[in-house]
């Protein structure tokens, strides 16, 4: 018998995660916890009103650096306005391909001083050979692009988040959302940002992979935290309208389509300078065929990702690209394109799972409140 | 005395007479994971055996109920819909599907007892 595990890699906390009863899987060639004991619902419960402890180390990292303006440089790659992020600061931005549609999202991050040269990204664990590759590639002789291998990632999500790591680290709770700074976390150098994938409030701590378990471990003890697997990350960012790459975005989506707009600034819509440009503008200034919205359905059956929405006459008018059932809306939830003529909050549509149809209505994202920290 | 049966596909069925009442085992709750959705068939409908009967939802997945055998189904389980975590709480108990009324019960010899589905599931560890 051959064990199909022994193909995946393992991020530094997965002893942790066996050790304390996790349900693993196989995801974007890591093996990983889908669910701990307590389960998907118990997990999303306790991240809304607790804190959630998160691996998220199969997730890509990486510097970049250049002698030069390495802002502008990323730039010719993504729409987002790096020029205009100050020293701690993060955005969220997309890898774009000639045609606009996305390769990867990311985060992108200004250290603070004496790095300034440099940016810290993340991106996806799925795409970040490729990512990693693309970037090194285009830029080559204007960055240098070096992957932070060598570093775990751990996100503590929810409203006690905050009070959980000030207890470890001083600096945590002075720090605004989408912001980042070099914090010591129990005694463990780390870079630390307040962002997340959940809606909520919280951090994601970058750590050096030999801290990481012992840095889990602690932040595991303090009373409000409890591990949280891949399937709560998910119900917990469709709740809160998050994309899903590879799901809700992808080479054939655009920024625009996708609702992503609001990442791109006024001034990167007028230069453009990035890939797919023009297609973007087009799509700013025309409008664009289909959108990516939100979809309630009556009744408690959930549709998943690939089911088709048709119009009250039963002609299909887009499909669903994520769904399942959000444990705090208390009903099945999705996300999907639609024709624009349908994409309005509250316009009628079905959902057909199993061959039925189910009455469903356009929503509006997010299907909860975000509880960011206020910047 | 009523004697419990299993299939492949991990239903139970317990059988009374003629009456089998059927559910999804331990085992199969555990893998699904939090239930939040169970379709039930209509009651009167007839099925055959290993066609599907009912439809169970985790958060995570989809998954089809087939029924162990054939007959007409005589009773669902009218907690189920709006308490569908009974499955996880008491897969062979309160979180039992539908019953049916068997229209061969020969093909429960088909079936696994409770001691070949233990070691059937321990096989697929």
């Amino acid at each position: 018998m051959t064990d199909p595990s022994t193909d995946l890699k393992r991020t530094p906390l997965h002893a942790l995660h066996v050790e304390l009863g996790a349900k693993m899987v196989p995801f974007a060639g890591y093996d990983m916890p889908v669910q701990f004991p307590r389960g998907i619902l118990a997990e999303h419960d306790h991240t809304r009103t607790s804190c959630g402890l998160f691996d998220v180390s199969h997730m890509g990292q990486a510097f970049l650096a250049s002698a030069a303006d390495v802002a502008g440089a990323l730039e010719t790659l993504v729409p987002g306005d790096l020029k205009a992020l100050a020293p701690g600061q993060m955005r969220y931005t997309q890898l774009l391909n000639e045609q606009g549609g996305i390769l990867d999202d990311l985060m992108v991050t200004r250290p603070l001083a004496p790095q300034a040269s440099e940016l810290f990204l993340v991106v996806n664990a799925a795409c970040k050979d490729s990512d990693f590759a693309h970037i090194a590639q285009r830029l080559r002789g204007r960055a240098t692009l070096r992957r932070a291998d060598e570093r775990a990632l751990i996100a503590l999500q929810g409203p006690e988040a905050v009070h959980v790591l000030s207890r470890h680290c001083d600096g945590a709770a002075a720090l605004k959302f989408m912001h980042a700074a070099p914090l010591v976390v129990a005694g463990i150098p780390c870079l630390v940002s307040r962002s997340g994938y959940t809606g909520e409030d919280g951090f994601e701590i970058s750590v050096p992979n030999e801290r990481a378990e012992g840095l889990a471990r602690l932040l595991l003890v303090e009373p409000e935290v409890m591990p949280i697997g891949l399937g709560a990350r998910d119900s917990l960012r469709l709740e809160a309208g998050l994309c899903l790459y590879g799901h809700d975005i992808d080479a054939t989506t655009t920024p625009i389509e996708a609702g992503l707009a609001w990442s791109i600034s006024k001034r990167r819509r007028a230069e453009g300078g990035f890939p797919g440009a023009a297609v973007l503008q087009k799509q700013l200034a025309d409008g664009v065929s289909r959108k990516l919205v939100g979809i309630r359905a009556e009744g408690r059956q959930p549709a998943r990702d690939g089911a088709e929405v048709q119009d009250a006459a039963g002609a299909k008018v887009g499909i669903v690209t994520s769904g399942g059932f959000g444990p705090t809306v208390g009903g099945p939830v999705a996300m999907g394109y639609v024709a624009t003529a349908y994409a309005g909050t509250g316009t009628l549509v079905r959902l057909i799972v199993r061959g039925k149809a189910l009455p469903a209505k356009v929503a509006a994202l997010p299907f909860i409140a975000k509880r960011y920290a206020k910047s | 005395m009523s004697e419990i049966r299993f299939s492949e596909e991990h239903e139970w069925i317990r059988v009374d007479g003629d009456i089998g009442t059927v559910g999804i085992s331990d085992y199969a709750q555990q893998q699904l994971g939090d239930v939040v959705f169970v379709e039930l068939p209509q009651v009167g409908t007839k099925i055959k055996a290993r066609s599907e009967a009912a439809v169970v939802e985790s958060v995570k997945a989809a998954s089809e109920v087939y029924a162990p055998a054939s007959g007409e189904v005589t009773e669902v389980n009218a907690a189920l819909p709006d308490n569908p975590a009974l499955v996880n709480e008491d897969a062979a108990g309160k979180g039992w599907f539908f019953k049916m009324r068997l229209s061969d019960k020969s093909e429960l010899g088909k079936l696994m007892d409770a001691a070949a589905y233990a070691a059937y599931v321990e096989g697929l560890h």
